[in-house]
């Protein structure tokens, strides 16, 4: 459902259901196998987890089999802040990540398709982060908006800053950390989306008295739906679920906590397993719950 | 935007027209004026200039210099929405992501008419498409979607409609029918329209002027008849149906008739109707002119003779018949004979004469392309 998104939708044709269904289940084995390992089972035993109850022998992270729903209505009353903060974070960067993304795969698919040289070296350079850890790009970025970096001792001198203002720690720097981290997601569905407008289109907007302005908003944004869809659900789904941009370590501070951090805490920390996996529940469910909803929303089916 | 839309078609003028691209020259100095109302085919091959030309009409590219004129007024500065043209594009570009109504409507939306979508309505009804109006483009045939375009184009009512090869990619049959309905069309409203094609039974199927163009220059411009049967350059005798060529010195001229020696042999035609009466040229005739005979014909001062020379190839094309004749010191000439049973010699290697008259040999401006002129 919801990833269909990501694909081309073949229309579903009845075919011959005996030989061919046969064979496409031998072909589909290996793949439902690996779902039901991977997917399927820590699922279960995420759920298991999330309805368990405190051990009666009493000793710390020991849980024993139940059904104890006061597990969620528990993380909700504690972690509401953190839940919220997560999908406002997520959302908020996501649009952010589509403002700066758009332009740049319209560059590189557009712009620049007749200059293959071009187009490669800028391909290069929105992929070429991942040449490095995101832990260690993550990590430079906290030593660059570090209180003693040259860059707040600069704003601080030009007099932007209060002598006594810091970067790391605020939802800006968490918000930056989660945007620049996530860019390339957004700009390659994008890019490979723009890649395949049929620019004939764009022309014959413009000979029907379009102007450029006009053709865009009707033509190239919508033909271009599919990829900003692939783009945002790549960028919004993986910055709920983050832990590491807003963790003390990073670039985070007391008051940046996402679902992410809290999990991290009560799985690893706290070791209060069945809070932490109703926490990863409501997570995964408000997911897949949103991204239905905005998926059905945008009407894909409308787009090629 | 203030644009100025009339009801029928404005005349346009193109003066010392230039495009260069990296590397090459695409148009070099057209001159070219269509009058409003008429149909006017710009016929080529490949890479001879016509898709640029009309690009830089419909304002997708701008000339390098030169002064395109709509109705008297320069549009070469404006930009492609501004300009009371529209285009049938050769792929169709019809928008895959709105219905085949919305994508009538899309011009006139632009240009805030009222209701636009019965305006709509009446031009799909116009190429009869009205049932499938709430269909997307890509659910409908080739012609389907060929008419549409034409729909989209037509319901703006241009002051000049360009058509891009836009029957390019139907089959023969559906390609015949969308000729005569797009001329019916063109004579029902009465817009002036210019055609690009290089599919020359189609531009002379169509259009009432065709401009024969090569490498970015008009090589002759006239109706579709005249063209034919006087054809001025090689290229417009070769590339607009078939033509035997013969080349060689004038040997004599007067005012009723101009002769070559062609490798000893004296070829004629009418002094009216030959560019060139002295020095090397080339004179030419028709496959369909001429004819070819077991016996040697009497001399006679009004036909070419030609032979005896044997027959190489036969091919059979329906209502005719092609030959290919092979004749000693002259070449291969090609005859066309209609094939109404009862053509006298048929078998291949068969010897024949061939003749033609004197009054169909049209002499041309210049020699064929690698053949050098003697001094």
């Amino acid at each position: 459902m919801a990833f269909v998104a990501f694909g081309s939708q073949a229309p579903a044709k009845d075919q011959n259901p005996t030989k061919g269904g046969r064979v496409a289940l031998w072909l589909l084995l290996p793949g439902l196998f690996y779902l039901g390992l991977f997917f399927i089972t820590p699922l279960i035993s995420l759920i298991i987890t999330s309805l368990k109850q405190p051990s009666l022998s009493g000793g710390i992270g020991r849980y024993d089999l139940g059904v104890e729903f006061g597990n969620y209505a528990y993380a909700i009353s504690q972690y509401a802040p953190q839940i919220f903060r997560s999908f406002s974070f997520a959302l908020l960067a996501t649009v952010i990540a589509l403002a700066i993304s758009y332009p740049i795969a319209y560059f590189i698919a557009v712009r620049a398709r007749d200059r293959p040289l071009l187009k490669g070296i800028l391909l290069t350079l929105v992929v070429a982060p991942f040449f490095i850890s995101f832990l260690l790009r993550t990590f430079a970025w906290k030593q660059i908006f570090s209180n003693d970096s040259f860059i707040v001792n600069v704003l601080k001198d030009v007099g932007i800053f209060g002598a006594d203002s810091y970067i790391i720690g605020t939802n800006f720097a968490v918000v930056f950390g989660l945007v620049y981290n996530f860019i390339p997601f957004m700009t390659l569905p994008i890019y490979a989306n723009l890649d395949r407008l049929d620019l004939r289109l764009v022309e014959a907007g413009s000979d029907l008295y379009a102007s450029p302005a006009t053709t865009f908003r009707k033509i190239t944004f919508p033909l271009s739906m599919p990829g900003i869809i692939s783009g945002t659900l790549l960028t919004f789904i993986p910055i709920s679920g983050d832990y590491v941009v807003a963790s003390r370590d990073f670039l985070g501070g007391p008051d940046t906590a996402m679902i992410g951090n809290v999990v991290e805490a009560n799985f690893l920390r706290i070791q209060d397993y069945p809070t932490a996996s109703a926490l990863s529940v409501m997570l995964m469910a408000t997911i897949v719950v949103l991204v239905s909803a905005y998926v059905k929303r945008s009407g894909t089916d409308d787009l090629l | 935007m203030a644009i100025d839309f009339v009801a029928r078609g404005q005349d346009l003028e193109l003066k010392g027209i230039r495009k260069e691209f990296p590397g090459f020259v695409a148009v070099d100095n057209l001159d070219l004026k269509i009058p409003a109302g008429e149909f006017f085919a710009l016929l080529g091959p490949s890479g001879c200039g016509k898709t640029t030309t009309l690009r830089m009409i419909a304002g997708l590219e701008s000339p390098t210099q030169g002064e395109i004129l709509l109705g008297g007024k320069d549009i070469a500065g404006m930009k492609p929405h501004e300009r009371p043209v529209n285009t049938v594009f050769q792929n169709y570009a019809l928008f895959p992501h709105m219905s085949v109504l919305e994508n009538v409507a899309f011009g006139i939306r632009q240009r805030k008419v009222a209701e636009p979508l019965p305006q709509a309505e009446k031009a799909l009804a116009m190429v009869e498409l009205e049932h499938l109006a709430q269909r997307r483009p890509q659910q409908l045939s080739g012609g389907q979607q060929q008419r549409v375009a034409l729909a989209r184009a037509l319901v703006n009512r241009p002051s000049l409609l360009l058509l891009d090869e836009p029957l390019g990619a139907l089959d023969l049959k559906l390609r015949r029918q969308m000729q005569i309905e797009l001329k019916a069309i063109q004579m029902e409203v009465g817009l002036t329209f210019l055609h690009v094609t290089h599919d020359q039974e189609e531009a002379m199927d169509m259009a009432d002027t065709v401009a024969v163009m090569n490498n970015g220059n008009i090589e002759q411009l006239g109706a579709p008849e005249v063209l034919y049967e006087r054809p001025k350059t090689a290229f417009v005798a070769k590339f607009l149906g078939q033509s035997n060529i013969f080349i060689g010195k004038v040997a004599e001229s007067n005012s009723e008739t101009t002769s070559i020696d062609f490798n000893g042999k004296k070829i004629t035609g009418l002094t009216s109707r030959s560019e060139k009466h002295s020095g090397k040229i080339a004179i030419g005739v028709r496959p369909e002119k001429t004819n070819f005979h077991e016996e040697e014909p009497a001399a006679n001062s009004g036909l070419n003779i030609l032979g005896p020379g044997e027959i190489t190839d036969i091919r059979f094309t329906g209502v005719s018949n092609q030959y290919q004749i092979d004749i000693p010191n002259v070449g291969e000439i090609t005859v066309f004979a209609q094939n109404v049973g009862r053509s006298p010699v048929i078998e291949l290697g068969a010897k024949v004469f061939v003749s033609w008259k004197v009054e169909h040999s049209f002499g041309l401006a210049d020699l064929p392309s690698g053949v050098e002129e003697e001094l």
